[in-house]
């Protein structure tokens, strides 16, 4: 790793730091029971939805109702965008005249926005109209995330009230997280990137002559039905346009990461300068971590919080120094052959294949590690073409549950399943009932963390195992030998832990991949959803336990070290078999 | 049940109108407000039309102009209407057989250079729309580009540095050459030129 690697990973921590107290201190005011500044500056507006809608603002829900209110404007969600894009073919806003997507990718589509997954099947540019983006996918990218951040203010109010029936009211919780965090985020955001050239218009596709022509050769059938090539000439360009800032910006601030143009943001139409690549990128991680503090806030102690952020930083950190310095290494195979992979004042060097030169190895490495750490899945570089230990690095980062950072709200939620299961072990080694936060943790909320902590990993080794055997998954690979597997197993971890990236040389765009991979994102996100709401209804209901000498303390390194360990002994006893048949195979056999 | 379906609905009605239409509306008119030269693309006018975009690379392969980063997309290289990588893992043959044909071509059109190739040059950008090379890149085509239009490598150099741009604020990023700006650069020295 270069000075500069250092000096920017450096720099992106830092101001990632810098920012979880204000934003996690202003979250904390919005969800806050009592009212205050914030929630009354948008009162009015807040008022006039719930009365459209017949919400009353005092009423409480169970965990059963609120997770029944969650599924069901989920689904509605979902048959909305199933509508539009088989529809969009005669709808308006349709200037490129894209005509219906299947049935079975439309289904996928949907299931992957409203799970907040943004798994994309298709090619953004070449497939949905700017109605189907705005209306059906947009929407979703704020309405996945804003569900996701009700869920875990419902979870952590299971730790922090007691001997309570209700966990708060999932609509007033959604329209909060979308109105008070996303939205003002995300306005700031667009503008800041259209500045630095993403774009933002209605305008048609544009056309324009090239400098210097060239052509192609294209296999056509004659009318005799022969095989014949001919030259196709290229004397134009098509620029695609379309309101791409604004969508971008929530699918970063959203963890969603579904990208606008095919590429995502390796596009120069979604991130043009390394300064839209920081912003974007410090979007990805800063409400999940920003929650962090918003958590430890709500439960009346900050350095539980704390705590958390700083297990997962402890996996994150070495993990992202380990994919930079594989990627800066560059590509053995290429050695030989007289190409100069070094570093130097002139060029980033480092295996560049799928990378773009404004960002160079240490920016799409910094990405890789955030988007699949947090479930963006957003890509600045082609994760297909990493070298296989750094390619390794963001696929165990989606295996490790989507706990480091993870999905804006399903993130922390699910990391305090695990902190659930390491109170539990660190009990059972002095032999006391566990508790956590002041909550005695019982055979019920323990069958439900081990629900949330096992139920991704089941779909990851199953469904890539029902891929491998059956003709039309291994048909999609595109890379021969280890790789190949790795790129199953990475599509199937993808969808599982709702993250959404690839390795994109995957053709999933087939009945198969899109009715697998859209069972896996439907299964990983709400039966874990409710899974740890029924656990924050009984939390709820129970009385708060005085510390007493024999309480574990959950702030302190030692728990902050366990926990950590907990994550990564899952993740690593489930998936080191699967990937040393991989990325670690293919290691070995480069040379590495 | 029916209650929670009907406020489902209206919510989801409310916030599709709110996120759905009226932020992208709202940032639509603000930016084009604002930033109309970004928001529409970067376009580089000449002569009153789009002659193409600061952002968007384009293809070349004539030893008079600088080549960008190789393109994956298809039909054609740099086709900017389906952006691709190439998606080529790393010990993938495809990939190695890729780098060397690139490379010949590199020495065909420049057979006297037995410089180290750098990576940027030979391998497929994550994009296919790559607008930029590394300035390493870029030093290892000059020679060839003013042999092929006559003029001084001090003239070409000059021009290589007004299309150089370091780290933004001097950190962030990496140094990069852009090649469309850079080309369109030497078209216009040579017209004036001659």
């Amino acid at each position: 790793m270069t000075t500069n690697d250092f000096l920017q990973t450096g720099l992106f921590l830092l101001v990632l730091l810098l920012l979880v107290k204000p934003v996690g201190s202003y979250m904390a005011l919005v969800f806050a029971d009592a009212p205050n500044r914030i929630t009354r500056f948008g009162g009015r507006m807040e008022r006039g939805i719930y009365r459209l809608c017949g919400i009353r603002s005092s009423e409480e829900m169970s965990w059963k109702r609120y997770a029944l209110a969650m599924l069901l404007f989920s689904v509605l969600g979902l048959l909305v965008v199933y509508a539009l894009q088989r529809l969009q073919g005669w709808l308006p806003l349709n200037p490129q005249h894209f005509g219906a997507v299947s049935a079975e990718s439309s289904m996928n589509t949907a299931i992957s926005f409203i799970t907040n997954t943004n798994w994309q099947g298709y090619g953004g540019e070449s497939t949905m109209s700017y109605l189907t983006q705005m209306l059906g996918l947009a929407v979703q990218n704020f309405l996945s995330a804003a569900t996701g951040i009700a869920v875990l203010v419902a979870v952590v109010r299971g730790f922090s009230r007691r001997s309570a029936l209700t966990i708060g009211n999932f609509w007033i919780d959604l329209t909060r997280s979308a109105l008070y965090v996303l939205l003002p985020l995300s306005l700031l955001l667009t503008l800041l990137l259209v500045s630095q050239g993403v774009v933002q218009n209605f305008r048609p596709y544009a056309d324009v002559p090239v400098v210097q022509a060239t052509s192609y050769t294209e296999t056509v059938k004659d009318a005799a039905g022969n095989s014949v090539t001919r030259d196709v000439p290229v004397t134009t360009q098509t620029l695609p346009m379309g309101p791409a800032a604004s969508q971008i910006a929530i699918k970063q601030l959203g963890t969603n990461g579904g990208g606008f143009f095919n590429v995502n943001s390796a596009h120069p139409y979604e991130n043009p300068t390394p300064f839209s690549n920081f912003l974007e990128l410090l979007s990805i991680l800063l409400i999940p971590a920003a929650l962090c503090y918003t958590f430890g806030m709500m439960v009346g102690d900050r350095r539980q919080g704390w705590a958390l952020l700083l297990a997962m930083l402890l996996i994150f950190v070495p993990l992202l120094l380990a994919c930079t310095a594989a990627e800066q290494a560059g590509n053995p195979a290429l050695a030989p052959l007289g190409v100069d992979q070094h570093a130097s004042a002139l060029q980033a060097g480092g295996n560049m294949e799928g990378k773009e030169t404004r960002f160079g190895i240490v920016n799409s490495t910094l990405w890789a590690t955030a988007t699949t750490a947090a479930s963006n899945g957003s890509v600045n570089a082609m994760h297909d073409s990493f070298t296989p230990l750094g390619g390794l690095v963001p696929m165990w980062l989606i295996q490790l549950g989507e706990v480091i950072f993870g999905g804006v709200g399903s993130g922390l939620y699910g990391m305090l399943a695990f902190a659930v299961v390491a109170v539990f072990i660190a009990g059972l080694m002095v032999g006391r009932t566990p508790e956590y936060l002041g909550k005695k943790i019982e055979a019920y909320e323990m069958k439900m963390a081990s629900l949330a902590v096992l139920l991704p990993c089941a779909l990851v080794v199953i469904g890539t195992a029902i891929a491998v055997m059956v003709p039309a998954g291994v048909a999609g690979i595109a890379n021969p030998g280890a790789h190949g597997f790795s790129e199953i197993l990475y599509s199937v971890s993808s969808a599982s832990n709702n993250n959404g990236s690839a390795f994109g040389g995957l053709s999933a765009n087939t009945p198969f991949w899109n009715v697998l991979l859209g069972i896996c994102m439907f299964f990983a996100r709400f039966p874990l959803a409710i899974a740890m709401l029924a656990m924050a209804g009984s939390l709820a209901a129970k009385r708060h336990v005085p510390e007493s000498a024999g309480t574990l303390p959950t702030h302190t390194p030692l728990f902050v070290t366990l926990l950590a360990c907990v994550v990564i002994v899952v993740g690593a006893l489930t998936f080191l078999p699967a990937l040393a048949l991989g990325p670690i195979a293919e290691s070995l056999m480069s040379g590495h | 049940m029916s209650k929670l379906l009907r406020q489902s609905f209206v919510l989801l009605l409310l916030m599709t109108v709110i996120t759905g239409v009226l932020y992208p509306l709202a940032t639509t008119g603000l930016a084009q407000l604002i930033f109309p030269h970004q928001a529409n693309g970067s376009l580089i006018v000449k002569d009153g039309g789009p002659i193409g975009s600061v952002l968007i690379g384009q293809s070349f392969s004539d030893p008079k102009y600088f080549w960008g980063r190789p393109s994956a997309t298809s039909p054609n290289a740099y086709n900017a209407s389906a952006s691709s990588g190439s998606n080529q893992g790393p010990t993938n043959p495809a990939l190695t057989e890729a780098v060397k044909q690139r490379i010949a071509a590199l020495h065909a059109a420049d057979p006297g250079n037995s410089a180290p190739v750098p990576v940027d040059l030979v391998t497929a950008s994550g994009s296919g729309l790559d607008p930029e090379i590394s300035p390493a890149a870029a030093q290892y085509q000059l020679a060839r580009v003013a042999r092929a239009r006559g003029l001084s490598p001090a003239r070409v150099q000059a021009l290589v540095n007004a299309c150089t741009r370091g780290r933004q604020f001097g950190l962030l990023g990496e140094p990069r050459v852009n090649v469309l700006q850079l080309n369109l650069a030497l078209d216009a020295a040579q017209t004036h030129g001659s």
